[in-house]
């Protein structure tokens, strides 16, 4: 501990007078180890201080950001799913579950409905509430049977090939749902119709939208923005 | 004439350094990721408090390249702040050294006579102990900003696993704001140091160094204000007349 602390003091004044001298702002590849470990120690923490029962308390008159809510996606315009060309929109749940399921919006509409006002917390330091109607996640992984194997979860979508994946716990909370309406409506296509991924306890790039699958790992895969250098863990 | 006397410990001394190295990475990684959203408003609403609302800082003020880097660089150098300012604190406590910055009765007086002498209202530099009122108000003003800093930082940090603490600063937009500008009452705080450190005071360089000061050249010896008596010798104290000059 001593020793990473004097490692951590030394590459810190280094590449703090690196900056300073060549007034540039490239992370010193040095420097991006001991990051690196930091984020492992960190996520161990965080995953540590995790609580199921930890919930996001927005009072019920709190104002929602309605049609100023931020909409954002990777593609170059915003993805609609094209019923034509790709068939009837489902969400599949696979991986290591003991029944895949394959559900259309109908099927998903029917499951027993959350519909919870929570903050949406983006990595860029703003939040902005909304009314989210889904399922819980954790009904879907009941529903399909996750088994002990399932560590981690993947949510991918048809927005490119965005998915992030996040720890089991997160995605078990109450919170984190498969949302398919927001503030009394059916999505729209920029907020990640027909359904997308929304919770609380993660900051919003983990909230995979144009949701299309579910899958129960092992190990973890990574995600968009988790590869890109963010955080992979992005908990709240 | 040199009277050297040892005046700065060595906790003192390597926790002070530590800390200009964690507050730079702090605040420039903390400015850099400030500017993903130079705001405090949500989406649709509006923030008064903040004159310069969607005006970024300046990149040159800020660490991290980017906002992923900027994160990474500040939730590491969080714990190295945390670690020095605690091992600070501890070591004030049991060596009993608390009582230089502490502010007590008196202070307050002492701190218009300080100004008083800084504004040539009056004469003589006031005696006073290690530090003068206003140093001591500064010193103890700068922990206790650190503490309001860490907190809010962790409630913005963890605002659904520590949501206790944003409750505390009534939610997270306002924990929010109350980190930013903490922040910029600290940088502040330290900024003005720094300048009297030059401006007063450029012999306690050394003490915070290697530990040694000269009393014979200390503001109170040389009654220094701002730029006056810096470098010239020691000049006798006159008689404290206690006041103003008729």
């Amino acid at each position: 501990m001593s020793i990473d602390r004097r490692r951590f003091l030394s590459v810190s004044a280094a590449s703090i007078s690196g900056a300073l001298l060549t007034a540039c702002n490239a992370n010193p590849e040095r420097a991006a180890k001991l990051l690196d470990l930091v984020e492992r120690k960190n996520e161990g923490l965080e995953r540590g201080l995790f609580r199921h029962a930890s919930m996001d308390d927005v009072p019920g008159s709190a104002r929602v950001a309605g049609t100023d809510f931020p909409k954002y996606f990777i593609s170059d315009a915003v993805p609609v799913w094209d019923a034509s060309a790709r068939g009837v929109w489902r969400l599949e749940v696979s991986g290591a579950v003991r029944t895949p399921l394959s559900l259309t919006l109908n099927d998903l509409v029917r499951l027993p409905r959350i519909t919870q006002k929570v903050d949406h917390f983006c990595v860029e330091g703003w939040n902005a509430r909304a009314e989210w109607s889904g399922v819980r996640v954790s009904d879907l992984a009941r529903l399909a049977g996750a088994t002990s194997d399932a560590q981690y979860v993947d949510f991918a979508g048809f927005d490119k090939d965005y998915h992030e994946s996040w720890d089991m716990a997160s995605a078990m909370h109450a919170q984190t749902l498969v949302a398919y309406g927001m503030d009394g409506r059916l999505l729209t296509p920029g907020h990640g119709a027909p359904a997308r991924v929304h919770s609380p306890v993660k900051l919003g790039y983990k909230n995979t939208k144009y949701l299309t699958r579910i899958v129960f790992m092992p190990q973890r895969n990574g995600g968009y923005w988790s590869d890109l250098g963010y955080e992979w863990f992005g908990g709240t | 004439m040199t009277e050297l006397v040892k005046r700065n410990h060595w906790v003192i001394r390597l926790t002070h350094w530590v800390n200009v190295v964690a507050i730079v990475i702090m605040a420039g990684s903390g400015m850099r990721i400030f500017n993903a959203h130079p705001a405090f408003a949500r989406p649709g609403e509006s923030f008064s408090l903040n004159p310069w609302e969607g005006h970024a800082i300046p990149a040159w003020l800020t660490f991290g390249g980017w906002l992923g880097g900027a994160r990474h660089w500040h939730f590491a150098a969080m714990w190295l702040l945390v670690a020095n300012g605690f091992v600070y604190l501890a070591f004030l406590f049991l060596h009993g050294e608390w009582r230089d910055v502490v502010p007590r009765t008196g202070d307050a007086r002492d701190a218009i006579e300080m100004i008083k002498f800084y504004l040539f209202v009056r004469k003589n530099h006031p005696v006073g102990g290690k530090h003068n009122a206003l140093q001591k108000m500064a010193y103890f003003a700068m922990p206790l900003l650190g503490i309001v800093i860490v907190l809010s930082g962790l409630a913005i940090w963890k605002p659904i696993t520590f949501g206790f603490m944003t409750a505390m600063f009534v939610n997270y937009k306002w924990a929010r704001f109350v980190h930013f500008a903490g922040m910029v009452l600290l940088l502040a705080l330290a900024l003005v140091h720094v300048f009297m450190v030059f401006a007063v005071d450029p012999y306690s360089l050394r003490s915070i160094v290697t530990g040694w000061y000269n009393r014979e050249r200390s503001p109170e010896a040389r009654n220094a204000r701002p730029f006056y008596h810096l470098l010239g010798p020691s000049v006798p104290a006159a008689p404290d007349t206690e006041g103003p000059p008729s």
